[in-house]
């Protein structure tokens, strides 16, 4: 059985993938240094709040040069989840710290878009989610596939096929990245019933 | 983008149904109830402990962990919570949004937990009741104690400080399944850009369809209407099929 990490770095919500992890019968554990983290067969980048809140913690926690040898040099999987997606960017108009950078994207906020005055901020409920890609992440999800989103800040990137799948909230973005071994997915998996399920255990089947 | 939101009222180690937020009525075990909320895909739940407040105490953490664990989908807690500590307990269980009511006024609370958790992960429940002039109070402690200022005043002053979504509750109209106060969610919904989800008085399809499209809410929550069916209230917890949700913003 696979080792999957979960990085705690005070900004994550890890307690709900824990949960789903378990429900599928794989083993996960709570990465909280350096040696733990570059142990890991797979990792699991989660996180909800502010970017420059996160990119600080990351940083406070020595996290962020163990995950570049883990991506880079190591090759082994990672998925970042909502935050944890953004993280992996090079920058967000959230904040003024830059990302992870791993992403040739950035993180932009949805009142930018066209006639901001219609859209409730956050973009919060179950929204379809559309391939751009096929992927062993998305593979054999149920019909339409729901995910629940909650953010109000969205990945964009010229880099089209990096964009694994998209979602619309007045505009089409980005619900996920895939580039090598890294996956990045806006929504919350953790929180999508057996969609989510499913995406998980394409994970730990990688 | 509607959510449909069944609330959960927990008392003791039991799940209870009140209305005007008395006469609370026992109605089974959360947990049970959680698993049938998966099995039926539903689109969020909010887990409610009614006597925190009151009894001054702290959120009973294991209970909460042991029903959460069980959650697939997201989950908003509330009850009990006063102090950025207790926060960070809670999202620490699986929790994703906590719900102030009573430490509502505290906006240096909300400040600090929105910067930390992000303003998606900080809702403001107002409780909204009529008075014999029509006009609405603010109420907090479960209904107990009142406050002078307008729903929609304190809706505003919750965003600024840092809520990302608002649940507007009418207690006159909560257990009563006779409609929602689609007056009170309308000044509400008009005066916030977050999401607003309407509360109190859902017993049928019209009544969210009617709170959705003239009292103008982002998404409804309800519980008689996910526990009881037909007219002598039997305990059956139902769920709309995620088709029935979508048809409810066109439905007249």
């Amino acid at each position: 059985m696979h080792k999957v990490g979960i990085i705690d770095y005070g900004a994550g919500n890890i307690g709900s993938i824990q949960n789903m992890i378990h429900r599928l019968g794989g083993e996960s554990y709570i990465v909280q240094d350096k040696q733990s983290l570059l142990d890991a067969d797979k990792l699991i980048l989660p996180g909800v709040g502010n970017f420059d809140h996160g990119m600080q913690m990351l940083m406070e926690k020595n996290f962020v040069e163990p995950l570049r040898t883990f991506i880079y040099s190591k090759q082994r999987p990672l998925l970042g989840i909502c935050l944890g997606a953004q993280l992996l960017t090079k920058k967000s108009e959230e904040g003024q710290v830059a990302g992870l950078g791993f992403f040739d994207a950035e993180v932009l906020h949805f009142s930018k878009l066209e006639n901001p005055e219609n859209i409730r901020i956050p973009h919060m409920g179950w929204n379809f989610i559309r391939y751009e890609q096929e992927n062993q992440l998305l593979a054999q999800l149920p019909e339409q596939p729901r995910f629940y989103f909650v953010h109000s800040y969205f990945l964009q990137t010229k880099v089209t096929s990096e964009i694994l799948c998209t979602a619309n909230y007045k505009t089409p973005f980005a619900a996920g990245l895939k580039k090598d071994y890294v996956w990045a997915v806006q929504f919350h998996p953790e929180k999508s019933h057996k969609y989510g399920m499913r995406l998980f255990e394409n994970f730990l089947n990688l | 983008m509607i959510r449909l939101i069944p609330i959960l009222l927990l008392k003791g180690k039991g799940l209870v149904k009140t209305t005007a937020f008395r006469n609370s009525v026992y109605v089974g075990d959360p947990i049970n109830a959680v698993r049938i909320f998966n099995e039926k895909e539903v689109d969020e739940l909010v887990l409610c402990d009614i006597e925190a407040s009151i009894q001054h105490r702290e959120p009973n953490y294991n209970w909460i962990k042991d029903i959460v664990s069980e959650c697939f989908m997201p989950v908003g807690y509330g009850g009990g919570v006063r102090n950025i500590d207790q926060i960070r307990k809670i999202f620490d269980l699986g929790v994703e949004k906590v719900i102030l009511n009573t430490a509502s006024f505290d906006f240096n609370l909300v400040s600090q937990a929105a910067s930390i958790y992000g303003n998606q992960s900080i809702v403001g429940c107002i409780d909204a009741k009529k008075s014999i002039f029509g006009s609405y109070n603010v109420y907090t402690k479960s209904g107990t104690v009142k406050h002078r200022i307008k729903p929609e005043e304190l809706a505003k002053q919750l965003v600024s400080a840092g809520v990302g979504e608002i649940i507007i509750q009418s207690i006159d109209k909560e257990g009563s399944m006779m409609g929602f106060d689609l007056a009170l969610t309308m000044a509400v919904s008009h005066a916030v850009n977050v999401p607003v989800v309407a509360s109190g008085g859902a017993g049928s399809f019209t009544h969210f369809s009617e709170v959705l499209n003239k009292g103008k809410a982002s998404s409804v929550a309800a519980g008689s209407f996910f526990v009881f069916k037909g007219k002598h209230k039997a305990v059956l917890i139902n769920y709309p099929s995620s088709t029935e949700i979508a048809n409810l913003k066109i439905l007249k």
